[in-house]
């Protein structure tokens, strides 16, 4: 049940920042420092997100598991090539599993 | 038209991938599929079930896809020039599907009509291809016992990865920083803090952008999809 108000709750929110945009004033967009910040933010978030997802251990641990780091870096690889995204989603789970059928 | 099926199926491995990962993390079904269908914002959404996954503070969870959602917000005040509607209710309509895809496809056009023909076209392939396939891999998942086994756990980091890897090819050294920052911060903080909060606080690696010169614009403006470059293409 709380998981739910959390979805509806996010999924309103991400609609009215969208609404924002159409609605607010143009001048914003002008704001040179507000554009600058608002254009990093989404790099930090996703470099965090990685890094922070693929070491996630017990609870609130770090942790190093190999077929996890292995998946990771056949994404690595298939993107460095140039592959499509389901390409990249599809060597990362498929290394993975790879490596954990191999006792990794 | 092109763009907008290539993106359409780009887009649906996407969905697939949410879906899939929405199950691994706890959510039903019906929730995987209502998020897709009304959040509609993939990184915001990867995030918040990231947090889900991990057991952490939802709210945490809530503030990080609202923080990644907020570009959302700047490609509106772009947008609102470029498709030129004066009525409030059509704008309420168009809101909802103000992304980076639909984004890029409209501001890449040369004039008014067919800016509005392309937003439209490429929300409505995309929409629905994001909810169907989102669908799709939820109930697939469902019926997977051992999420370890099938190595979906590398899943998510993955597809951040593929989100964020365009804007690392494009960017300079700064935009490595900012990045290696976030990383660090939010892997410094993650013993100490509640699961989520990590990368919230990783959002304050980006206040590096306000240092000296202005930062080349890697947003929808820079990158137009040019159709055959299925990264640029998931960057929602």
């Amino acid at each position: 049940m709380t998981l739910w108000i959390v979805l509806v709750a996010t999924a309103a929110g991400c609609y009215l920042l969208k609404f924002a945009g159409l609605a607010a004033p143009r001048r914003l967009l002008d704001n040179v420092w507000l554009r600058r910040f608002a254009t990093a933010v989404p790099l930090a978030l996703l470099a965090a997100l990685i890094a922070v997802e693929a070491l996630r251990g017990e609870g609130q641990a770090l942790a190093w598991d190999t077929a996890r780091m292995g998946g990771v870096g056949a994404a690595v690889a298939a993107l460095a090539l140039r592959a499509p995204f389901l390409v990249v989603v599809l060597a990362a789970a498929a290394v993975t599993a790879g490596l954990r059928a191999l006792g990794l | 038209m092109r763009d907008s099926l290539g993106i359409g199926i780009a887009v649906g491995a996407a969905g697939l991938a949410f879906g899939t990962a929405a199950v691994a993390a706890g959510l039903s079904p019906a929730q995987a599929v209502f998020t897709s269908m009304f959040m509609f914002t993939g990184a915001s959404q990867f995030a918040l079930i990231g947090v889900v996954a991990g057991g952490g503070s939802l709210v945490a969870g809530a503030l990080g896809a609202l923080l990644l959602g907020a570009r959302n917000t700047l490609y509106g005040l772009r947008l609102a020039d470029v498709l030129g509607r004066r009525s409030v209710l059509r704008r309420a309509v168009d809101a909802h599907g103000v992304i980076d895809e639909t984004t890029a496809v409209a501001l890449a056009q040369p004039d008014r009509a067919s800016a509005r023909l392309a937003f439209t076209a490429t929300y409505a392939v995309l929409g629905t291809s994001w909810v169907v396939t989102t669908l799709v891999g939820a109930l697939a998942t469902e019926r997977v016992s051992d999420i370890g086994a099938l190595g979906l756990d590398a899943v998510g980091p993955a597809i951040f990865l593929a989100l964020l890897w365009p804007r690392l090819r494009e960017g300079g050294a700064r935009t490595w920083l900012i990045a290696g920052l976030g990383a660090g911060l939010a892997l410094a903080a993650t013993p100490l803090l509640p699961a989520g909060v990590p990368v919230l606080l990783a959002a304050s690696a980006a206040l590096v952008a306000l240092v000296g010169p202005e930062m080349s614009v890697t947003g929808p403006a820079a990158s137009a999809p040019d159709g055959d470059d299925d990264n640029e293409a998931v960057r929602s």
